[in-house]
This record gives structure tokens, C-alpha cells and sequence, in this order.
């Protein structure tokens, strides 16, 4: 309100450039004010399905807060008091029961359940859902694939309000994929209306409007603008959400998003520089929640198959070499948990992320180097993605400075952010740093992506090693089986061979940073890491 | 003259052939794979196959080339990946935004620039002069984007005079029914004053940035064309007549003066739809330009060729407005086609 009262009592003044606020400024936009949550951030969606073709990662917000899943998770404290998903805890949210079996599980459907117009949900739209998910390709069929959800026969209709998934074959994760934000109940009659022969999953249809039954629904999207979402009152997921209306308007220059934060107009954003959230957490003005990744993890890795990173010395070295705390400081601005420096008598744990032992030594890496062969180093190029310059760009200067002091001379390859993928997916670069992170937070998880011999994508490092498979493959089934013993034991020998082989040398969980207004609470952490409406209050 | 538009019209045809062949290969040739980027974080090499297959980039270029061709010969532009809409919609909902900012910068700037070059012809080396001097050269030396962000810290973080920067309206406001796709006239026609009130007062820090940057050479031009013109036989006799200043510089020196200024503004004007990129960044403004960048970014060919060749059309239109107003004008200036 400050503003408008500046604006009325200077109208007329500074140049007339300035323009006086309405004589009345109606009681109604101030209460649709005190209504309505104002989000900003850099991105927004391309497509509101998350089964569409190419959704990006501001499109499963949408999906997350507007479509509704079988199951969810229960909330738990995190680090820093923060409420935090419980991984091991589910709760039903379009289904009021769940049976889990030993090789299937059953799901008794809300009765009152509909979707947005009207229309009760049965256990046809839930399969249409499901067969939708692992059949449309890309994406959602491979994250449904990582459950060990393939095909559409896994997905039976008992009766109109039950439905039972099969499992191909026992896995753990299979009952926690059904809660990420894939698997999604669709409205199945309104999107078939809408399908077309070239495109029967409707695919051009709900990448424009939501048709499911979650919480809210986009009433306006305005690509690359904004997004406006309303609640929907008949929402038998949860208790009624407290936001009547969720604006999302992009605002791509940083600097601005945090000037709308400072100055009271926006309630909520999340993705600014890491300076911006410390200082303004050290000003108090502003509510800053700072959160681990679950699961995920920033490194350097080095690709086994190019000499001298074959050499497992070499790669010691390297982990010796690099300025781990000084990117905490002047990188990160301690906004991330170090995943260096363990003492060396601390023994492993069954948990990943879990920090390793290196610590930068400089005399150790060059005798290591020395040792290796390479008493005045060599020559070697690190890439990183331009898309996240900001944090990548320093990161690298700071370990060419480090490993210059070995020896080790690093030009410095920036690759643009849409051909980052690509240039990974070759498997070509020597040297570089990147993320990763997975929405299921299981050890083994991470590690069959990372480190297994398959060579998924994540595999960047295109590290093969039998030992490492048989600890992977055997924690695999050692958790299908619920062996603890066993699976304990296999966590532990592929951290431990993880970290002597050291392919990807890990530096730290990167935090997701929000920012919020005072008046703004009941934020919490998903595995997906965007926002949940559903929970946030504003006072 | 019907003809003369006709004529220019059909030299315009080969140019813009040269330009969809041109940008069709060049944006083939950017690094980066469309396939990969949208596959999405998780995707494995099956995926990104996938994925290549929908969108049709596993055809053979020359396949490619004939086939957005025939789209585009029925007015489709394909569509965008970065925001799933369809380009010609977008483009169509986009440019009025980027058109209202640019024209309001232009006139800003016409309107500030204009008397400033002609009082530093008439008084050259006085104060008046210097000022012109120092706000043209500090205008144009500052980068958009920089003056953008000062005006926005100054006049919103600071002062809190001007609304956020959130794009064309505040966001409590629904834009008025569309007519022109201005809002300042659309709001106007619908009778919507407070809605005219948010739409102006969100423009003007924008629209100030862009004048800022395009006075310097509307500016100088004015000054030194007043200059020789106001040193021209034909001004001594008018002075010399003994009419009275004011004619003498608004309709004779003026008038005279105008032809290399108009010159100016359609290259000002063309600056400024280039310049509006920075500046639509920085006011999260939703015209074509920030669309434009974020699709090149993305390796997304379908916008950033609708982008290309929705600017080539205009600078042809703009052209020959040019050269209409050479004869309005000018009646020496013959047009022939």
C-alpha cells in the first residue's frame, strides 16, 4: 500500500511521468491480494502435462499441485526443522486404502473423488492414467521403468473403485514410483474426447488446460508470462488448501525477482544467486528456507576411459588437489553441505550422500601424480554448463587454480545449456562438473545410474567395474528381498569402492534456497523440489 | 504511387526466400540438439530417440526444409518447443507488446531529442549544447540492460514510484478486451481508465530506458543537419528579410532539415526492436524478443525462424514507409520503383 499512498499524494508531480493510483482502489483486489499467493520465478512451464513431450521442470509443478496420485508421502521434520517428505511413509490421496501383496497392490478409490468438471473418478481413468504413463515414451515412461512399471497388462481393473498394479518383478521401488509426480490420475473420458488419431493420448490437449482432480486448476496460462491457478474446492486429496489463488508470473533478471521480494509485491521465489539468499537471510526481512538436495549431489568427474584418468593415481590426485573448501566459501557462500573431509577413521555408512575422505593436499596429490607417472603433470580440458553458470563458471576457475599448483594445466570448455546433454551423452569429456540427483532417495538408486556397468546417461564418467555391479545388482535385490544384512553390506562395498576407485569425486549437496515473506509459511521440501501449494498458508 | 508499392513489394519477394532458406540452415547449423534438451534431465538415449522421432528431426534436412515450407506457405510457423504454443499465435500475442514499448521509446525520444538538437544548432557551444552533448553520449555509451536495472533500483526499489517491474500490467489487472493489441489504446476504446493507469505507468520505465539509449543519434542528427541548413543562402535571405527567428528555424530551417532525421529514425527504429531484447529481459515484458533469445537458447529453430522472417517483413514494411515519407516531405525526392 506504501506506494499507492506515495503515488496519490505526489500525483501530478515528478514529470508527470508518474501515474496517480485509481481514486478508489477497490476492497475487493486487496482482499484478492491477501487471497492469492505471488510466485516468481526465472522459467515457467512449456506444457502442463507431465506425460507431454519435453516438459520442463517448472511443468511438474503444475502437474504436482494439479493432478492428483493414488498415493502420496507424509510429512516429517528435516534438516533444520524444516517439514520435510518421509520417504518410508506413504499416505493415500485419491486412494483410501492401499494393499500392498507380495507380488501386487491393491488401491480402493476415494468414492467422492471427481475431476475438475465434474466427473467421478473410477478405476478406468486410473488405468487410462497409468497405461498412458508407460506408454507415451520418453520422460514419464522411463521414470515409470525405474519402479519396474512397463507395460499397460501391470494395470487391472477390479471394479469401478479398485485398481491393482502387477509387478513384473519385485522391487522396492516400484510402490515409492507410484507417488512421484508421473503416475498421475488423468481425466481419461474429457482427454479421449479431445484425442485425435495421430494423437490418441491427448497430448495436444492437456498440454494446454489440466484435467485432472488435484487441488487447484490453471485457469490462465500465458506461456513464458505467467500461470494463474484456482483452488478446487471439491478436492478430496487433503485438507482444503489455505491459497485461494497461486499467480506465477516469470521474471527472468534475477536482480528483479529479489528487488519484488524486498519491496513486499512477490510472497515467494526460489531460484536467485546464492549471494542474493545470504544476504538477504543475514537482513531478516525475509523468511529463507535452505534445504539439502535429496539424493543429489554436485562433482567432478573424470572419464576412466581417457589417459591419464584411467590410471586410478591420477584420479587421487585430482581429489587431492581440488579447492573444496574455498568453493564452499566463495562459490556457494556456505549455502551447501560438504561432502568432503570425513575423518579418516570414520567408518562408512548405509547412506548416500555420505562424505568422502579426501581433503585438499597438495603435497599428497603431487607425490601421487609423481607416483602415477606424471611427475609434471599434463594437460587437460574441464567443461561445464553454461545453463548454470553461475555456480559452474567460479567453480571451475577455482579448480584450475588448484590443480595448476600440481601441475595439472586445465583450459576451460563453457558449453551452452542446450547442448550440454548432448556433449554428455557422448561420453567424450575428460573432465567436467555437473549434478545429479534422483527423485527416489534410495542409495542403490543413485548408484545404478551413477556407477553401474549399464551405462546409463549418468554414467558420465563411463566407469565399468564387475565389483561395482555385483555390490549395485545385489543391494538391489537384497532390498526387493528385505535382507538388511546383506543390503547393508552391499551399500557399504560400493560406497567404499566408490570412493577408493574414485571416478566422480563428489563436492557437495547443493541446497534448494526459498525465499518467502514473513506472512508466508508452511512450505515443504518434495523430493521434486518445487513448490507444494497445497500446505503453504499466507497470513 | 500504387504501383511504385507494388513494384517494391515484388523486390522484396527474393529477399525474403534468401532469408527462410537462410535461417532454416542457420538455425540447423546452431550447436545443440533439440532432441537431447527436451528429452529432459533423465532421459536415456531410447528416450532422446523418442523424442527425436515425434518431432521429426530424424528425417533428412532437405525433407525438413520442404516440409516447413509447405506449413509455412499455409501461414503455419510450426511450433515452439520452450513454451508449447504454436509460433504464429505467439508471435501475433507478442509483438503488439514489443511494438507499444518500442513506438512509446521512439516517441519519448523524438519528443526529448528533437528540440534538444535543434536549441544546440541554434546555440552552438552554449550550455544547451553541452547538455545535449553530455545526455547523448552518456545515453548510448550506457548498456541497455544497465540503465534498465538503474531506473528500475532508482525509481521502483528506492523511490517506489513506478510499479514492479512485472511486465504490461500490474498483476491484480486483466488486460482489456483485444482490439489493436495495445493496451494504452485498447484500454482506451473500452473505456477502462484504471486499466490505461496500470498499463501506462508499467510502460514507462521501459519505453524511458529505450529513449535513453536511441536519443544520441536522433539528436546529433537534428543538430548537425539544422546546423548546415541553418547556414544555407536560403535561411541568410529569410533572416535577412527580417522574419522572425521562430519562422525562420520551425519552417524554413526545420522542415528543410527533417530528410537525413527521418533517415535516422527508421535506423533508430530498427535498433530499437533489436535493443528491446535486453530490455524486455529486464522488465520480464512479454514481446518478441525475449521470446526470440529464450528459443535460441533452447536450440528451438520453429520461434526463432518465425522470429527472423516476422522481422525481415518488417523492415520491408518499414522501408517503404520510409521512403513514402521522403515524398511527403521532400517534394524533389522523385519515387521511382
Amino acid at each position: 500500500m506504501k506506494r499507492r499512498d506515495f503515488l496519490k499524494s505526489v500525483s501530478g508531480i515528478a514529470a508527470g511521468a508518474m501515474v496517480p493510483a485509481p481514486a478508489i482502489w477497490s476492497a475487493a483486489k486487496a482482499d484478492a491480494r491477501s487471497e492469492t499467493l505471488l510466485i516468481v520465478s526465472e522459467s515457467g512451464p512449456n506444457n502442463l502435462d507431465i506425460h507431454g513431450i519435453g516438459t520442463n521442470v517448472p511443468g511438474y509443478e503444475v502437474s504436482w499441485n494439479c493432478y492428483d496420485r493414488l498415493i502420496s508421502h507424509e510429512m516429517k521434520a528435516g534438516p533444520g526443522g524444516v517439514p520435510y517428505y518421509d520417504r518410508d511413509k506413504f499416505k493415500p490421496e485419491l486412494a483410501e486404502d492401499m494393499n500392498v501383496g507380495d507380488m501386487s497392490a491393491t488401491f480402493k478409490l476415494k468414492k467422492k473423488a471427481t475431476f475438475h468438471d465434474g466427473t467421478p473418478i473410477t478405476a478406468k481413468d486410473v488405468k487410462w492414467s497409468l497405461d498412458r504413463a508407460v506408454s507415451v515414451g520418453g520422460f514419464p515412461t522411463f521414470q515409470m521403468a525405474a519402479g519396474s512399471l512397463t507395460k499397460p497388462e501391470q494395470f487391472v481393473v477390479v471394479d469401478d473403485h479398485t485398481v491393482r498394479v502387477d509387478f513384473i518383478k519385485k522391487d522396492r521401488l516400484t510402490i515409492p514410483d507410484l507417488a512421484v509426480i508421473v503416475p498421475c490420475v488423468v481425466n481419461s473420458e474429457l482427454v479421449k474426447k479431445n484425442a485425435t488419431e495421430k494423437d490418441p493420448w491427448g497430448l495436444d490437449y492437456t498440454k494446454q488446460q489440466t484435467a485432472g482432480s488435484g487441488a487447484y486448476k490453471v485457469t490462465k496460462w500465458t506461456a513464458g508470462t505467467e500461470v494463474v491457478m484456482e483452488r478446487n474446492d471439491d478436492w478430496v486429496g487433503g485438507p482444503l488448501p489455505k491459497i485461494k489463488r497461486v499467480i506465477w508470473r516469470m521474471v527472468p533478471q534475477a536482480g528483479n525477482r529479489r528487488a519484488l521480494l524486498e519491496r513486499g509485491d512477490a510472497d515467494v521465489s526460489y531460484d536467485l544467486p546464492n549471494k542474493d539468499f545470504v544476504e538477504l537471510k543475514e537482513s531478516g526481512k525475509l523468511n529463507i528456507v535452505s534445504t539439502p538436495y535429496s539424493n543429489g549431489i554436485q562433482y567432478i568427474g573424470m572419464n576412466v576411459t581417457i589417459p591419464p584418468f584411467d590410471n586410478p593415481k591420477v584420479r587421487q590426485a585430482v581429489a587431492y588437489a581440488l579447492p573444496y573448501q574455498k568453493i564452499m566459501d566463495a562459490v556457494l557462500f556456505g549455502l551447501s553441505k560438504p561432502m568432503f573431509g570425513a575423518a579418516a577413521d570414520k567408518p562408512t555408512e548405509v547412506a548416500w550422500p555420505q562424505p568422502h575422505k579426501f581433503n585438499t593436499d597438495i603435497a599428497k596429490a603431487k607425490a601421487l601424480l609423481a607416483e602415477a607417472g606424471f611427475p609434471n603433470g599434463f594437460e587437460t580440458t574441464i567443461s561445464f554448463d553454461l545453463g548454470f553458470a553461475g555456480v559452474n563458471e567460479p567453480l571451475c576457475i577455482l579448480v584450475q587454480e588448484s590443480l595448476a599448483q600440481v601441475g595439472i594445466k586445465v583450459t576451460i570448455n563453457k558449453i551452452p545449456g542446450a547442448n550440454w546433454r548432448t556433449e554428455l551423452n557422448k561420453k567424450v569429456l575428460p573432465l567436467y562438473t555437473n549434478v545429479f540427483s534422483g527423485w527416489l532417495d534410495y542409495p542403490e538408486y543413485f548408484f545404478i545410474w551413477c556407477y553401474h556397468g549399464k551405462n546409463s546417461i549418468f554414467n558420465t564418467m563411463n566407469y565399468q567395474s564387475k565389483q561395482m555391479d555385483a555390490f549395485i545388482d545385489g543391494a538391489v535385490t537384497a532390498a526387493a528381498n528385505g535382507d538388511t544384512a546383506a543390503y547393508d553390506k552391499d551399500v557399504k562395498g560400493f560406497v567404499d569402492l566408490a570412493f577408493a576407485d574414485i571416478p566422480r569425486i563428489p563436492l557437495y549437496q547443493p541446497y534448494v534456497n526459498v525465499a518467502m515473506q514473513k506472512n508466508v509459511s508452511g512450505y515443504q521440501y518434495w523430493f521434486h523440489r518445487r513448490l507444494d501449494y497445497r500446505a503453504m498458508v499466507k497470513a | 504511387m500504387l504501383t511504385m508499392i507494388g513494384k517494391r513489394l515484388m523486390f522484396a519477394i527474393p529477399s525474403l526466400i534468401g532469408v527462410v532458406i537462410v535461417t532454416f540452415l542457420l538455425t540447423r547449423a546452431l550447436p545443440g540438439d533439440p532432441a537431447a534438451y527436451f528429452a529432459g534431465p533423465a532421459a536415456d538415449k531410447v528416450a532422446v530417440e523418442q523424442i527425436r522421432k515425434k518431432l521429426g528431426l530424424d528425417r533428412p534436412l532437405i525433407e525438413q526444409f520442404f516440409r516447413y515450407t509447405i506449413d509455412l506457405a499455409h501461414g503455419d510457423f510450426g511450433n515452439s518447443l520452450t513454451t508449447g504454443q504454436p509460433v504464429a499465435t505467439e508471435i501475433r500475442n507478442r509483438l503488439p507488446a514489443s511494438a507499444e514499448l518500442t513506438l512509446l521509446g521512439l516517441v519519448i525520444s523524438i519528443v526529448i531529442a528533437i528540440p534538444l538538437g535543434v536549441l544546440a544548432a541554434t546555440r552552438p557551444g552554449s550550455w544547451i549544447d553541452h547538455l545535449c552533448r553530455i545526455t547523448t553520449t552518456a545515453g548510448v555509451s550506457l548498456p541497455v540492460f544497465f540503465t534498465g536495472l538503474v531506473l528500475v533500483y532508482i525509481f521502483y526499489f528506492k523511490l517506489g514510484w513506478s510499479p514492479a517491474p512485472l511486465g504490461r500490467l500490474d498483476v491484480f489487472y486483466s488486460a482489456p478486451p483485444a482490439v489493436t493489441g495495445f493496451y494504452l489504446i485498447d484500454a482506451l476504446i473500452a473505456r477502462d481508465l484504471e486499466t490505461f493507469r496500470s498499463a501506462f505507468s508499467q510502460l514507462i520505465l521501459p519505453a524511458l530506458t529505450l529513449a535513453i539509449f536511441s536519443l544520441a543519434p536522433i539528436a546529433r542528427m537534428t543538430r548537425a543537419s539544422m546546423l548546415a541548413v541553418l547556414s544555407s543562402d536560403f535561411v541568410r535571405t529569410a533572416r535577412a528579410s527580417g522574419l522572425s527567428p521562430t519562422k525562420v528555424i520551425v519552417t524554413y530551417a526545420f522542415r528543410n532539415a527533417m530528410l537525413p532525421v527521418i533517415t535516422t529514425l527508421s535506423m533508430v527504429f530498427s535498433f530499437l526492436l533489436g535493443a528491446n531484447v535486453l530490455v524486455e529481459k529486464v522488465f520480464a515484458w512479454p514481446g518478441i524478443g525475449s521470446y526470440a533469445v529464450e528459443a535460441l537458447i533452447s536450440s528451438d529453430f520453429a520461434p526463432v525462424q518465425g522470429f527472423v522472417l516476422t522481422m525481415a517483413v518488417m523492415y520491408v514494411l518499414l522501408n517503404l514507409t520510409i521512403d513514402i515519407l521522403y515524398g511527403v516531405i521532400d517534394p524533389r525526392v522523385r519515387l521511382e520503383g
